[in-house]
């Protein structure tokens, strides 16, 4: 889910003097993007949910040196991020498997004609175990544009890469998806 | 194909699979088109997006939305309690030790070696204590990759 582009300078202003309530009408603006973000690095519901509200603290704790003119959600996905990498990092280092989290992925659509519609049903679900399967990092990207829509230029923002950066590995991430799928059939 | 244009056709087979192509990069696209090769990747990879346009991200239960931001005003508030409750014990702790070794201090009947072993010991723990105090300073002040390494 894609943060609409929104001007939170005044919400934040008021996040800066103080007002807590302020911050609640932030956090639930951001709630959503904020957890599937997370869920797509992580893949799993509670480490998503966590790991998501902690960066809304670590926000809170620093928003007095953030430039309130500046996109709110892309500093936080930053700070997401971060606490994300680290957090898989812990889990790599307990070997914690990641098919043994949250289904992360439903159906969006299904097709009117039945006999098409069990080809796409059997695709869907290697695709479905094929992005489960891909690296964090390449799953990032992909969820970054395919499901919450955002663009290459915001894309470069929010992770801190140059235009080229992102084509390139959202290149390398479909292709290794595309070889999974292959080795499938 | 050269490596040179194999990259170009890669992106900008990406920037038409997200409808990115700008202007002249259209006719330039479907230039690389004519050939076999870039037409089965491009066939091959436009497959993968619409099949990956038929799912979507699991959505939780409709209350987690409710509670989200409870959760976190309350991780907030603990977070503080926490910070009170460990510099109230560290406050509390400081004043108990400085009475009990200004008591042995001034106890005429406690042998020299046990004031001298406690006065070693306060020295040393105060000394890791400022040590490990100063390192957090100073790795916080200078560590730029903090968010990330740690």
């Amino acid at each position: 889910m894609k943060a609409a582009v929104r001007n939170d300078e005044a919400l934040i202003r008021r996040v800066q003097a103080g007002e807590k309530d302020a911050y609640g009408e932030l956090v639930r603006t951001y709630q959503q993007p904020a957890y599937y973000s997370a869920l797509a690095l992580l893949g799993s519901h509670d480490e998503a949910m966590d790991c998501s509200q902690q960066a809304f603290i670590r926000a809170w704790q620093a928003i007095r040196r953030f430039d309130a003119g500046r996109s709110f959600f892309t500093w936080y996905y930053r700070i997401l991020r971060n606490l994300c990498l680290n957090r898989l990092r812990d889990r790599a280092a307990q070997a914690r498997p990641f098919s043994a989290m949250t289904p992360l992925f439903d159906v969006a659509a299904t097709d009117d004609d039945p006999a098409r519609d069990t080809d796409r049903a059997l695709l869907r679900d290697r695709v479905r175990t094929a992005l489960e399967a891909l690296r964090s990092e390449e799953r990032e990207i992909i969820v970054l544009r395919d499901f919450d829509g955002y663009s290459y230029a915001e894309i470069a923002d929010l992770l801190e890469m140059p235009h080229g950066t992102v084509m390139s590995r959202l290149y390398y991430a479909r292709k290794h998806l595309k070889d999974m799928l292959e080795d499938m059939t | 194909m050269t490596a040179m244009e194999r990259d170009r056709f890669r992106m900008l087979m990406m920037k038409a699979l997200d409808c990115e192509l700008a202007g002249s990069e259209h006719s330039e696209f479907e230039n690389f088109l004519r050939e076999k090769e870039c037409q089965q990747e491009w066939h091959a990879f436009r497959k993968v997006k619409e099949a990956t346009m038929d799912l979507k991200l699991s959505e939780p239960a409709p209350e987690v939305w409710d509670g989200y931001w409870k959760g976190v005003y309350n991780r907030t508030e603990r977070g503080i309690a926490w910070v009170l409750v460990t510099l109230g014990a560290a406050v509390l702790f400081a004043w108990g030790a400085i009475e009990f070794v200004s008591a042995l201090w001034a106890d005429s009947q406690a042998p020299l070696i046990v004031k001298v072993g406690i006065f070693t010991l306060a020295g040393g723990l105060f000394l890791l204590f400022f040590s490990v105090i100063r390192e957090r300073w100073f790795t916080s002040r200078h560590d730029k990759y903090k968010e990330v390494q740690r």
